[in-house]
């Protein structure tokens, strides 16, 4: 598809970060040094339900180099209330509990108490002198488990309710709600061929290298400094300030390089407790948790009990749909099973539908968002449905899904209908591609495919942009580049300017030096960073012809910009030149951008997996994969293949052997990154990408975020594959040796 | 407190010796007490690979090696990769690739390549990928990683035939 | 002349006579939430804790849930929905804004 032409925006520039990412000299959180450093370690509960009795610091306190320990105790006496964080409400006390547990633990690994100390060494040490008293609770680990009368219970207080409805029911279900549209029963009715199937998903983790960490300095003139790597420092300036009961404008956070996040890094768990530290001794204090502590005390994304039932006619139209979404939200509430019900269909035209969704808290680790949360795990139910159907009816899985894709207009059963998306040039795309027709070339092979939506965030932004005497121009915005937006960004002001993108010089700031900006997720970077940079740009413009104009002696209304040279009648004068002047017409130029962005575009990505199951060992090995996805305009291309490659290769890693292993006291048995099984350079072939591009009218440049649908569909399309090479339908993830040995015996039987 | 040992090593090509106790780790002397922050730790038990370093030439994690045993040796780390202010050709292959997100890997894959490299200046793409199983990388599937090894490889064949 | 359509969620049918859309007038998602009322009373109270929007709802207008909530403005033509929020308690409760 044919786009607007541009000059810098759809090239591939070198990242403007990118040098000193390659000569080890960028400066990640733990990376931070600082005079008189301390060096903090948590000490976290070995059992998954628990009520604290006593905690006894005093054998640590003694240790020789220890400078102070502090547990919940230790934050300020606040009336319980609901505080907002944002847009959501929450108890405080549950804020305030995941981060240091308050007479309960929920899960094994769930913080209880801090040591500060002049080594990492000494501070390891005297956490394991702190006492703890534990009465040791029941334990419930799976949504099912949770839901029955009579299951253990984690919060005394926390209560059932349907939407906005207290039910006064104490139970592990949060929330229930429901989507519905149309008759569900006509539907059905009106049905030729049903399929309803039960599906379960592990808990998986988000998986970054890079691990959680926080220095936090308790300055002597009472402000509180930050130190961190996280995909949102206003969330954790607010979320920080908030827990320790002073105003915001107390917090400064700065963020440091961030070795990757997908929705894990947007929680806050460290930078309060280090504050806390730093309180007590009067020195800055740093807290790097091990891989240990990331699997069992940060967020997973939650494991899943799902049912999907959907009808179609011959003629191979769905008549109706109905989804059952039951999502461990860990021990608070919160699983992402809203996105998962808003997702679960979104990807067609089906005028019945019902769906459920229900946020039910178990005992483990507070799940957190991951890359288009919740959306995957119900994606791999109706996708192995749709997959099912199509089978039953005899048609092409992809025409079939062609035959009932969304499109501008349809309804989706949350609600909204699409403005102008791309599913159906995704699926085209598809059956285009040779790897469709491709044969497979031997036996125990098969190939699936599978679609996915995400439908992405705007939300506030702000970026300033100021000229420099050479022409270039120095870029200042608070968005943590995670991959690569410092280039996307400052390629869409390059764009508005005339200017080459290496001549914008992109810096990511702290909290008191930009304005307000959303966290580095819901896949809005490009999209509304890149939206504030394109309005401070605009700015600059707009002051610049006024410039121009002075020297000119005309009106600003004549200056016209066109790839970097203004011009009026018969004058013209580059930007350079006119940078060059800024001094002499009025001093600096300083552009401004701050946005809270509509007209966020979705997107639908797809992709075709190719595999080989192993029938005497059940492993899988993933032949050939396709990722094709709407970008709506691939703002840097590069970096939008590296998006789809990377949350296929996380799609396949969640398919094929991501779990976490619970035994069932509630303990994960493989907690490190040699069990828990990420994929390898060695477990994968290339990840050929096709970027579709149908522009997202609300945007100036026509950009859909992208770094979230890719993971969705992969699941769908293995199973679907496996499928095709061993003849087993599989209904749970990971869909590992065993589960997929298990599933052909059974058939065998 | 435990006695510290006196450690003697080249890194980077220069000699250095440091004061460490015996329970620190190689990657801890060279973060915390020689400030080469540019190894990464992600997991402190040899599986991620963001600690990789060379230790006589030998590709190590160095989270699993004491700064003990590096009395000796001749450490490289990504800080001694480049030639002064020229960037290896490696490195600029990684940029030019886009073969990396978030970066925290990326220390570790370019050290892990080089070796692979100094010994066989035309590997496979199975030879790489192979190769760099132990180092993982969460960000971009590999495929551009694996493309930025090729091309570096092949250019550095250029400049050597 | 038309007026705004509003959505009613599924659970909240009970009180629009089971009726999943309704016209009703109003120039903002506060206005239409207070005629919704007077046509259905006690429906402001299912989507409203003292004053505001109740932490599990969101407000979408014309198929995107704005950030202003009650001030949003509504046009004769806009479509209004009220949905579960994105972000329940735990997202909150990490300091998650967002997603």
């Amino acid at each position: 598809m044919k786009t607007q032409e541009y000059t810098v925006v759809g090239t591939r520039p070198i990242r403007h970060d990118g040098v000193d990412k390659v000569t080890g000299r960028a400066l990640y959180g733990a990376d931070f040094q600082m005079a008189g450093l301390l060096y903090g370690h948590i000490l976290r509960s070995p059992h998954a339900h628990a009520r604290i009795r006593r905690i006894d610091t005093s054998k640590a306190e003694q240790l020789p180099g220890v400078k102070a320990v502090v547990t919940a105790g230790d934050f300020p006496e606040v009336p319980e209330r609901m505080v907002d964080l944002g847009e959501g409400d929450t108890p405080l006390s549950y804020a305030r509990g995941n981060v240091l547990a308050k007479g309960k633990v929920l899960y094994k690994g769930h913080a209880i108490a801090a040591v500060a100390a002049t080594s990492v060494h000494v501070a390891e040490e005297a956490a394991g002198l702190i006492e703890v008293d534990y009465e040791v609770l029941p334990c419930v680990l799976t949504a099912p488990e949770a839901m029955q009368d009579g299951a253990a219970i984690l919060h005394d207080d926390l209560k059932t309710k349907e939407f906005g409805e207290q039910t006064g029911r104490v139970s592990n279900v949060a929330e229930h709600f429901r989507y519905a549209m149309g008759d569900i029963e006509a539907g059905f009715a009106q049905a030729e061929v049903m399929v309803e199937r039960e599906f379960n998903t592990a808990t998986v983790h988000q998986g970054y290298i890079e691990p959680h960490n926080a220095t936090a300095l308790w300055n002597n003139d009472g402000r509180i400094l930050v130190w961190c790597s996280t995909q949102g420092s206003f969330s954790v300036r607010d979320v920080t300030a908030c827990l320790l009961d002073v105003p915001v404008s107390r917090v400064r956070v700065t963020p440091m390089e961030i070795g990757g996040g997908f929705g894990g890094k947007i929680p806050v768990y460290l930078e309060p407790v280090a504050a806390l530290l730093s309180k007590k001794t009067g020195k800055p204090v740093k807290i790097v948790m091990s891989r240990k502590d990331v699997f069992e005390g940060s967020g997973p994304t939650p494991g899943s009990h799902m049912k999907v039932k959907i009808g179609a006619r011959k003629d191979g139209r769905i008549t109706a749909a109905q989804a059952y979404l039951a999502y461990e939200a860990g021990a608070y509430p919160g699983a992402m099973v809203a996105p998962g019900a808003m997702c679960v269909f979104a990807a067609y035209d089906i005028a019945n539908v019902v769906i459920d969704g229900f946020d039910v808290v178990v005992n483990k680790p507070s799940t957190a968002a991951y890359r288009a949360p919740g959306a995957t795990n119900a994606a791999f139910a109706a996708e192995s449905v749709v997959d099912e159907i199509a089978e039953k009816l005899g048609i092409d899985p992809l025409d079939f899904r062609l035959k009932n894709a969304a499109k501008e207009g349809t309804r989706r059963a949350d609600g909204p209908k699409y403005r102008r998306i791309g599913c159906v040039e995704v699926i085209e795309a598809m059956k285009n591609h040779p790897h469709y027709t491709a044969p497979l070339g031997g036996p125990h092979r098969g190939r699936g495919v599978a679609i996915g939506f995400w439908f992405n965030v705007g939300l506030p932004s702000s970026c300033t942009i100021s000229v420099s005497a050479d022409g270039t121009v120095n870029l200042v915005e608070g968005s943590t580049d995670i991959g690569g937006t410092r280039t996307s960004i400052a390629m869409q002001a390059a764009e508005v300017l005339g200017i080459p993108a290496e001549d914008v010089h992109p810096t990511v700031v702290d909290t008191d030096s930009v304005g307000f900006t959303a966290v580095t997720g819901g896949s809005r970077t490009t999209f509304a960073t890149g939206w504030a940079a394109y309005e401070a740009a605009q700015d600059v413009v707009r002051q610049m012809k006024e410039r121009a104009a002075k020297i000119w002696e005309t009106e600003a209304a004549s200056v016209a910009l066109d790839r970097g040279v203004f011009q009026s009648g018969d004058k013209r004068m580059t930007f350079q030149e006119l940078a060059a002047k800024l001094d002499q017409t009025g001093g600096p130029v300083v552009g401004r951008g701050a946005v809270n962005p509509r007209g966020v575009g979705g997107s639908f990505s797809g992709c075709i997996a190719d595999v080989e199951v192993d029938p005497e060992t059940g492993k899988v090995t993933i032949l050939r994969f396709t990722s094709v996805q709407d970008a709506g305009k691939a703002i840097h291309p590069s970096y939008v293949e590296g998006q789809m490659q990377g949350g296929s290769v996380q799609g396949i890693g969640w398919a094929l052997n991501e779990e976490y292993f619970m035994n069932d006291a509630g303990s994960m048995t493989n907690s490190s990154l040699l069990d828990y099984r990420m994929p390898t350079a060695l477990d994968l072939p290339m990840i050929d990408t096709v970027i579709v591009e149908v522009p997202n009218p609300g945007h100036p440049f026509g950009a859909r975020g992208v770094g979230e649908a890719n993971i969705v569909p992969p699941p769908g399309a293995i199973a679907n594959a496996i499928y095709r090479a061993a003849g087993v339908r599989m209904n749970r993830l990971p869909m590992n040796p065993p589960a997929i040995m298990q599933a052909i015996w059974s058939q065998r039987d | 407190m435990h006695t510290k040992v006196r450690v003697q090593t080249t890194i980077n090509g220069e000699p250095q010796e440091f004061l460490c106790e015996p329970r620190q780790s190689l990657l801890e002397c060279l973060r915390d007490l020689l400030g080469l922050t540019g190894t990464k730790e992600g997991c402190n038990d040899g599986n991620c690979g963001a600690c990789t370093v060379l230790m006589d030439d030998r590709v190590v994690t160095s989270c699993l090696v004491l700064g003990v045993e590096a009395q000796g040796c001749q450490i490289t780390t990504i800080e001694g990769i480049a030639r002064g202010s020229e960037l290896h050709p490696l490195q600029r292959s990684f940029l030019e690739n886009a073969a990396l997100q978030c970066g925290i890997c990326t220390p570790g894959f370019i050290v892990a390549a080089k070796a692979l490299l100094d010994q066989q200046p035309n590997p496979s793409e199975d030879e790489i990928r192979l190769w760099l199983a132990n180092n993982l990388c969460r960000c971009t599937g590999y495929d551009k990683i694996i493309r930025a090894v090729k091309q570096a490889a092949e250019q550095m064949q250029e400049v050597n035939a | 002349m038309s007026l705004p359509t509003v959505f009613i969620p599924t659970l909240l049918q009970s009180l629009t006579g089971g009726r999943s859309s309704v016209e009703v007038e109003g120039g903002t998602v506060r206005q239409v939430i207070d005629n919704l009322e007077q046509a259905w009373p006690g429906i402001r109270e299912r989507l409203l804790d003292q004053g505001k929007l109740r932490p599990n709802i969101s407000v979408a207008v014309d198929g995107e849930v704005t950030p202003m909530g009650l001030i949003e403005p509504v046009s004769p033509s806009s479509e209004v929905h009220f949905i579960a929020a994105i972000k329940g308690g735990a997202q909150a409760a990490h300091g998650q804004r967002h997603l």
